[in-house]
């Protein structure tokens, strides 16, 4: 980057006299420098004379700083030290000890590093939230939060006094920024009110929803505590808003109004007074309205010499005017800047009359650049409200809005060509505190001490200049961080197009990190004077969220890792964890995949497992299946409803599996029903349904069924469930329980009984998912680990998890909701005519199953695969042709396999799968296509173990 | 995120809630005796108007009580909540 | 100093596009909505069946809808036969599409990854994968190691919540960019005859005797032979001015960007089960979209809530994404049917056309559906890929249901 003259290190020769903090050393571009506490990059850079700071996207061209706050186009900068963050603006990164930074090309760039920093979030709620804390601000927030309202005072920078802070302007006798500070220091005294500094509003949602984000420690550098969140996002719920978020002064296009040292008037007069930095020696001032000359006026006190203002009016405000002549200032009237020139960075300065002539070249190593002020109204805006266009201010100000919302001060257009007149802005303020208050509900105090303001000088009306008119528009600037120019604009209007967005899209106008705060007016402008129309009629492009960048790591806040989603797990996790199970994800449960012992891999641990419960005894943590208590003299009747079989006819002391559709007839869930008694059932759902299958019993019986006595209450939690598995169950289980009689007379399939396992109170279940003599002992999960340890504790039974589950209910052909059905799958398709009641006049999906696609007799049924080759394991996904040879696609499937293990049971491979009129097809021969291979296997029942169901009674 | 006023519990976040379509949908007295294209219509067909819908919501992280609103949906703005079983009121 | 940014500069556009038309009385086939589906069909009832007399009514600026706010992906693997018959036909036609229409659309193929973080995500898309290779389609099933290398930046460890197991990769697919896309049509159709009119919304279809004859906008009557909808977002109040209900609902759906970054991310990689969709545009700025809002809403902005969730979801995925910035986000009204699947074909009314419900995912079908759909309106017939998806599958119960295959399809 280019430097005016070699400064000693750590120098600084642009900073004023008499500037004082602490020494803070920065290293930018690779080199060293020295700033001062309370310095941003930007003031800082400037202070050692840096003019260029980065380099512009697609031309190259090099570029300073513009602005002194977050509407800055130009001077975007990467962060390297303390930790690298892509792309901020140096005029709103807060000089620390120890940073690194380096001007940017247009592209940041991300570490490759996990970032160590933590974000987090929090809901806050009040009567009146205020947006800046510059004059209107605090007046508005002061009178709410004195007559009591609880009030969030939010503002971007680190201290209050918004553009209080870049003047000399005195409230009280005394500089107006010491005004702020105190008054600011009184109200976050009170207990109902919060300040917010470092804490940009960014969105504003419906219902007066706003988030803010607070940067916490980014000022501190290295030295940021690492317990405290880095930033925060505010979620704010307020009752009413104002909005005293103030203006961004627009600049001109011109020929060269790129080049490093053309700066904003209004920044130029921040950088002298707040920052005490000189932007530069040598200015010429160009505007369009008054308000540059306070700013030529400081800087001219600071230092600067003025050489000239150009003022394109004939007539500006009397005052300054005279005020320039005392100061002995050249003022030209009607005159324009034609271009800014100078190699790398300004070196001079060519006016000329508005109406063309002879052209004067200045010498200069700033130019100064006001063409007025545009209120910020993007939260406005965002909220919903319209915008409407201000003749007098030359930019659209807030109009109707159907939110609690409304604007104060400049950011309403209150002081009008962008003199902002100090004490109007207070005023209103004040007034919108008072607004607010009333329409919160507040009583409302009947004076406003407002501070005491000096007398300003009348303003003159401003003229709306957008362009300096020239032959060759290819450096006039329109759009600095996009590139784009007066020529691009005029190419997109000549390409046909007439609105300002297809304007924008075509060129790229407005698109870039600065999301155009300077130049989206502009570029209506400009648009405008191409198309011969008033920028009233063309109105801007949308405002969207956010209003300056945020992190997408803000934004995450804790949510991420282990806290991303619950993690749910049982009572017995512990045990399993330290038996080594392999986990799997099943919706937010953690569940015991397989229980690998040493040497073992997946496959053969599964099958030993398999084994053990075929042959001997198995157990499995069964407690994640969601169980809903469902009461009341109806539930039978409820029950009847939702699911397809009958439940009202099953006995006190039996169960009875169920399946339950959607009303388009396809299967959605399904589990056992227990009757606990003629008022009372436990139903069971699958682990990942079982929170959707609570709200749809609850759905139907508060909008459908509202006099159908019965509620329900999810007892998932409330249980644990070891599922007893093998031939041998019933032996250890006796030996558990030894007063629970469990011979099959006593205790037959399908039943359930309460007994002492254990010495646990618990309720036994008869049930089996495996084809094997099985029961489900389910205990208070207080006692669930109990439980398992006193079944595991002779160490004959082998625990298992959801793969070996899975492997035997396949063998004996029972679906798994979400596995071998996807949505499209009826009961019959599923081979379960059976649990189809014929006798129920209606349940919730039967008249689905009469509609044309529902009863055709090619639809997929579940049916069983053989592998010809018993070693070959088709893979869970696998397609279904009927040739041998694969021809040219596309080629019809048939369907695919849902599942497929190797058994124990069977000796051999074997699949569950789908397919097209599939048990009109067993015995046939089908091909799977895997790989490059076409595996042949023969359609067979879905039932491919002990179909009599011998086994089940042990 | 809206502002729900829940008509048991008062104003909450919407992420409170879940979201049920269009309310005033009644399953049909006697399924078997529609026809095809009336049933698709129960199954698939709801309104959609711009402008004052009323739907369903379920305050499911709250009293989980489904309750009926009358919302703008070319603005959002919640008209008026009340029971499931009272009529639609009337509204602006 | 002449550091100049990879990427920074984006293809001209031409000096000539589209001249505003003013309406003309009555028109051979008017068009409502001047989106990607409505400018593509014009261009292709042009080109292909040489009908010119057309107008796209837009009842704002041309293709300001959801045209302009996708995130632009394109690929064709669906589950479903009938789904991969319209997208792999959109996918052929994008493949040669820059030269048809003269036109630099940043048409890239970088491949599109579709994540899966549970056992059963992976069963699911094997069978896609597998569904996709018997229709002639590129698919390949990924390990999370395969996924790696195709996308260096996933975290592929198990300490994620639901850690990537896998996933289907489609070489073909990718992103174009979206205004490009739309302005390539509407020049094209512009060139030959078809009329663009913006600002001018239609009001009214006029329906005499169950016959569509003509619509009434805000600029006045407009006669027409044959109506084709292209309303996205707004059909259903559209299709509501001749009576007829479609089974759609209308939701918020959000998109965002970053800032510029270097190139981090050479494909576009998809979850739906944590939720997040990504690529890396042209210029540099990480493209997202996130889920759609639930209620019901044709506010074309989302709520926040959802975009916090989708930026946990993205860290989760891609930790490096931390210190990046969202820029802008937006939102655009799709339109959601219960299939999530569309519905392109004839209406109960004659001579009134239908294309609607692409919801989430109809940018990447523009020059399918345009083909297809302009078809149906010059012939009274519907072509053979968009046949399946007639409104008549809601009565028969032949769904088209993607539902299975991704809650959000984009
Ligand atoms: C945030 C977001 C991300 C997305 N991401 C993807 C993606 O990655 N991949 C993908 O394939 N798809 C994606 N989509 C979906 C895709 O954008 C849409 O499916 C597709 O654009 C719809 O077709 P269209 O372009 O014609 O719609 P639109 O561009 O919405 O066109 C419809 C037009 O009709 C106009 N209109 C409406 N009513 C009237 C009326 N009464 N009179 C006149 N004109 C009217 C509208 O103003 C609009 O311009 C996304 C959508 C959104 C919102
Ligand atoms: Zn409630």
């Amino acid at each position: 980057m280019s430097e005016r003259s070699e400064p000693m290190s750590g120098a600084q020769p642009y900073r004023r006299e008499g500037a004082t903090g602490k020494t803070l050393r920065f290293r930018f571009d690779g080199r060293d420098y020295e700033g001062l506490e309370g310095d941003t990059l930007a003031s800082a850079l400037l202070a050692n004379g840096v003019r260029a700071v980065a380099s512009s996207i697609k031309l190259g061209r090099p570029r300073g700083v513009y602005a002194a706050g977050c509407e800055e186009p130009n001077a975007l900068v990467q962060i390297e030290e303390p930790f690298p963050e892509p792309m901020l603006t140096a005029t709103t990164v807060e000089l620390c000890d120890g940073l690194v930074a380096t001007g940017l090309p247009g592209q940041g760039r991300l570490a490759d590093r996990p970032d160590p920093a933590r974000y987090d979030a929090v809901h806050a709620h009040c009567d009146v939230l205020v947006v800046g804390a510059g004059p209107a601000g605090i007046a508005a927030a002061s009178v709410a939060a004195r007559a009591g309202a609880r009030v969030i005072l939010a503002d971007e920078r680190p201290e209050p006094g918004g553009s209080l802070l870049g003047t000399t302007e005195t409230l009280d006798g005394g500089p107006g920024r010491d005004w702020a500070a105190r008054e600011v220091a009184a109200l976050a005294a009170l207990p109902d009110v919060r300040v917010l500094r470092r804490t940009t509003v960014v969105g504003h949602y419906d219902d007066n929803y706003v988030i803010a984000v607070e940067r916490r420690t980014n000022h501190l550098g290295a030295a940021a505590p690492a317990d405290v969140a880095r930033e925060r996002v505010w979620r704010i719920r307020a009752r009413r808003v104002v909005l005293a978020t103030g203006g961004h002064e627009r600049f001109v296009a011109f020929a060269g109004n790129d080049l490093p040292g053309v700066m904003l008037a209004g920044a130029a007069r921040t950088y002298a007074n707040h920052y005490r930095v000189l932007p530069g020696s040598r200015a010429v001032v160009f505007t369009t309205n008054d308000s540059a000359y306070a700013a030529a006026l400081d800087l001219a006190d600071a230092g600067v010499e003025i050489a000239a203002i150009a003022d394109v009016r004939q007539a500006p405000g009397e005052a300054w005017a005279a005020r320039c002549a005392g100061r002995g200032i050249e003022l030209l009237t009607g005159h324009v800047v034609t271009a800014a020139r100078g190699e790398g960075e300004v070196s001079s300065v060519e006016v000329s009359r508005r109406e063309g002539g002879e052209a004067r070249e200045i010498a200069a190593d700033l130019l100064l650049v006001s063409g007025g002020w545009t209120p910020v109204v993007h939260l406005f805006s965002q909220a919903g409200g319209t915008l409407r266009y201000d003749e007098e201010l030359g930019a659209f100000t807030p109009g109707e809005t159907r939110q609690a919302v409304e604007a104060a001060g400049f950011a309403r257009g209150v002081g009008g060509t962008g003199a902002r007149t100090l004490r109007a802005c207070l005023e209103d303020g004040a007034e919108a505190g008072r607004r607010a208050l009333a329409a919160a509900g507040f009583a409302v105090p009947a004076g406003i001490a407002l501070p005491s303001a000096g007398e300003e000088p009348a303003a003159a009306p401003a003229e709306h200049l957008w362009l300096v008119e020239s032959d060759d528009y290819d450096a006039h600037f329109v759009d600095l961080q996009r590139d784009v120019t007066v020529a691009e604009v005029l190419r997109a209007t000549g390409a046909g197009l007439t609105s300002v967005e297809h304007v924008k899209r075509y060129t790229t106008a407005g698109t870039a990190h600065d999301q155009g705060k300077t130049s989206g007016l502009l570029t209506s402008g400009v648009v405008a004077h191409a198309l011969g129309v008033d920028v009233s009629e063309l109105g801007t492009t949308t405002f969207r969220a956010p209003y300056t960048p945020v992190s997408f790591a803000a934004l995450a806040g804790r949510d991420r890792g282990h806290l991303h989603d619950p993690v749910r797990v049982t009572a017995m996790h512990e045990w399993h964890v330290a038996r080594g199970a392999l986990f799997e994800n099943v919706g937010q449960w953690k569940r015991p995949w397989y229980y690998p012992r040493a040497g073992e891999d997946m496959e053969s641990a599964v099958l030993r497992e398999c084994r053990a419960a075929r042959e001997d005894v198995a157990a499995m943590d069964a407690s994640t299946l969601g169980k809903i208590d469902v009461v009341g003299p109806d539930a039978a009747v409820l029950l009847d409803r939702l699911y397809t079989n009958m439940m009202s006819t099953l006995k006190v002391g039996s169960i009875r599996y169920g399946v339950m559709c959607r009303p388009d007839g396809m299967v959605f869930d399904d589990g056992t029903v227990i009757r606990l008694a003629d008022d009372r059932f436990l139903v069971t759902t699958t682990t990942g349904n079982a929170a959707a299958v609570l709200d749809w019993m609850e759905e139907w019986l508060q909008t459908e069924w509202p006099d159908l006595r019965v509620h329900c209450t999810s007892v998932t939690e409330q249980w644990a469930t070891v599922a007893l598995v093998g031939p041998r169950s019933r032996e250890v289980l006796a030996r558990l329980a030894p007063g629970l009689a469990v011979d099959n007379d006593s205790f037959p399939f399908m039943t359930w009984r309460d007994a002492e396992v254990a010495g646990i109170e618990a309720r036994v279940c008869r049930i089996s998912f495996s084809g094997e003599l099985a029961y489900e002992i389910n205990v208070s999960s207080w006692f669930g680990l109990a439980l398992w340890e006193a079944v595991m504790a002779s160490g004959e039974v082998t625990p298992y998890g959801t793969e070996t589950m899975h492997v035997l209910r396949a063998e004996k052909g029972f679906p798994i909701v979400g596995q071998d059905t996807d949505g499209t799958v009826t009961p019959q398709d599923l081979g379960m005519e059976w649990i189809v009641s014929k006798k129920k006049a209606d349940f919730v999906g039967k008249r689905s199953f009469a509609r044309a696609d529902t009863s055709r007799p090619d639809r997929k049924h579940l049916v069983g695969l053989l592998p010809e080759d018993p070693g070959v394991l088709l893979p869970e996904g696998a397609h279904l042709v009927e040739t041998s040879a694969l021809p040219e696609p596309p080629v019809p499937t048939l369907g695919f396999v849902t599942s497929s293990y190797r058994s124990a049971a069977l000796g051999r491979t074997f699949a569950l799968a789908l397919v097209s009129g599939g048990r009109e097809r067993i015995g046939e021969r089908l091909y799977a296509p895997v790989g490059a291979d076409l595996v042949p296997v023969t359609v067979t029942s879905h039932v491919l173990y002990d179909p009599e169901g011998a086994r089940r009674d042990g | 995120m809206l502002l729900i006023p829940c008509p048991w519990c008062g104003p909450r976040d919407e992420a409170e809630f879940h979201y049920g379509g269009q309310a005033h949908v009644a399953y049909p007295e006697n399924p078997a005796a529609l026809s095809d294209e009336e049933w698709a219509r129960y199954l698939f067909f709801r309104d959609n108007p711009k402008g004052l819908f009323a739907e369903r919501w379920s305050h499911t992280a709250g009293c989980r009580r489904w309750f009926n609103a009358v919302r703008d949906t070319a603005t959002n703005e919640i008209h008026a909540v009340y029971r499931v079983g009272e009529p639609r009121p009337v509204t602006a | 100093m002449t550091l100049r940014t990879p990427g920074a500069d984006l293809p001209d556009h031409p000096d000539r596009l589209w001249r505003p038309a003013e309406p003309k009385r009555a028109y051979d086939v008017v068009i409502v909505g001047g989106g990607g589906h409505g400018l593509a069909t014009a261009y292709y009832l042009a080109k292909n069946h040489g009908i010119t007399n057309v107008a796209v009514l837009e009842r704002g600026w041309l293709a300001g809808g959801n045209m302009a706010r996708n995130t632009t992906i394109i690929r064709s693997n669906y589950l479903w036969d009938e789904s991969v018959g319209i997208y792999e036909h959109a996918l052929k036609l994008w493949e040669g599409l820059e030269e048809d229409l003269g036109y630099p659309l940043l048409f890239s193929q970088r491949g599109v990854l579709n994540l899966a973080h549970s056992l059963q995500d992976v069963r699911d898309s094997v069978r896609r994968v597998n569904a996709n290779r018997l229709n002639g389609v590129d698919a390949e099933w990924l390990t999370p190691e395969q996924v790696k290398e195709v996308c260096p930046i996933v975290d592929i460890s198990p300490h994620v919540r639901y850690p990537v197991l896998g996933g289907t990769y489609q070489p073909r697919a990718g992103i174009a960019k979206h205004d490009y896309v739309a302005w390539g049509f509407a020049k094209a159709a512009a060139d030959l005859g078809v009329d663009m009119i913006e600002h001018c919304e239609v009001t009214g279809l006029d329906v005499r005797d169950g016959r569509v004859t003509g619509v009434q906008t805000t600029r006045g009557p407009i006669a027409a032979k044959k109506v084709a909808l292209a309303a996205a977002g707004h059909s259903s109040v559209v299709a509501g001015y001749a009576g007829v209900s479609l089974p759609l609902q209308s939701h918020p759906l959000q998109a965002l960007v970053s800032e510029l970054l270097e190139p981090v991310h050479p494909t576009v990689v998809m979850s739906n089960a944590v939720h997040v969709y990504v690529s890396q545009a042209h210029k540099g700025e990480l493209v997202m979209g996130a889920g759609i809002d639930a209620a019901n809403s044709y506010r074309q902005r989302g709520a926040f809530h959802i975009i916090e969730r989708q930026m946990s979801a993205a860290l989760e995925l891609f930790p490096v994404f931390a210190r990046a910035h969202v820029l802008r986000t937006w939102g655009g009204v799709v339109d959601v049917t219960p299939d999530a699947s569309p519905i392109v074909g004839l209406t109960p009314v004659e001579d009134l056309y239908v294309n609607c419900g692409w919801g989430t995912g109809g940018f990447k079908a523009t020059p399918g559906v345009g083909w297809c759909y302009a078809h149906t309106v010059a012939t009274g017939e519907p072509h053979p890929l968009n046949a399946p998806f007639s409104l008549d599958r809601f009565t028969t119960g032949k769904l088209v249901d993607e539902h299975g295959a991704a809650a959000v399809a984009h």
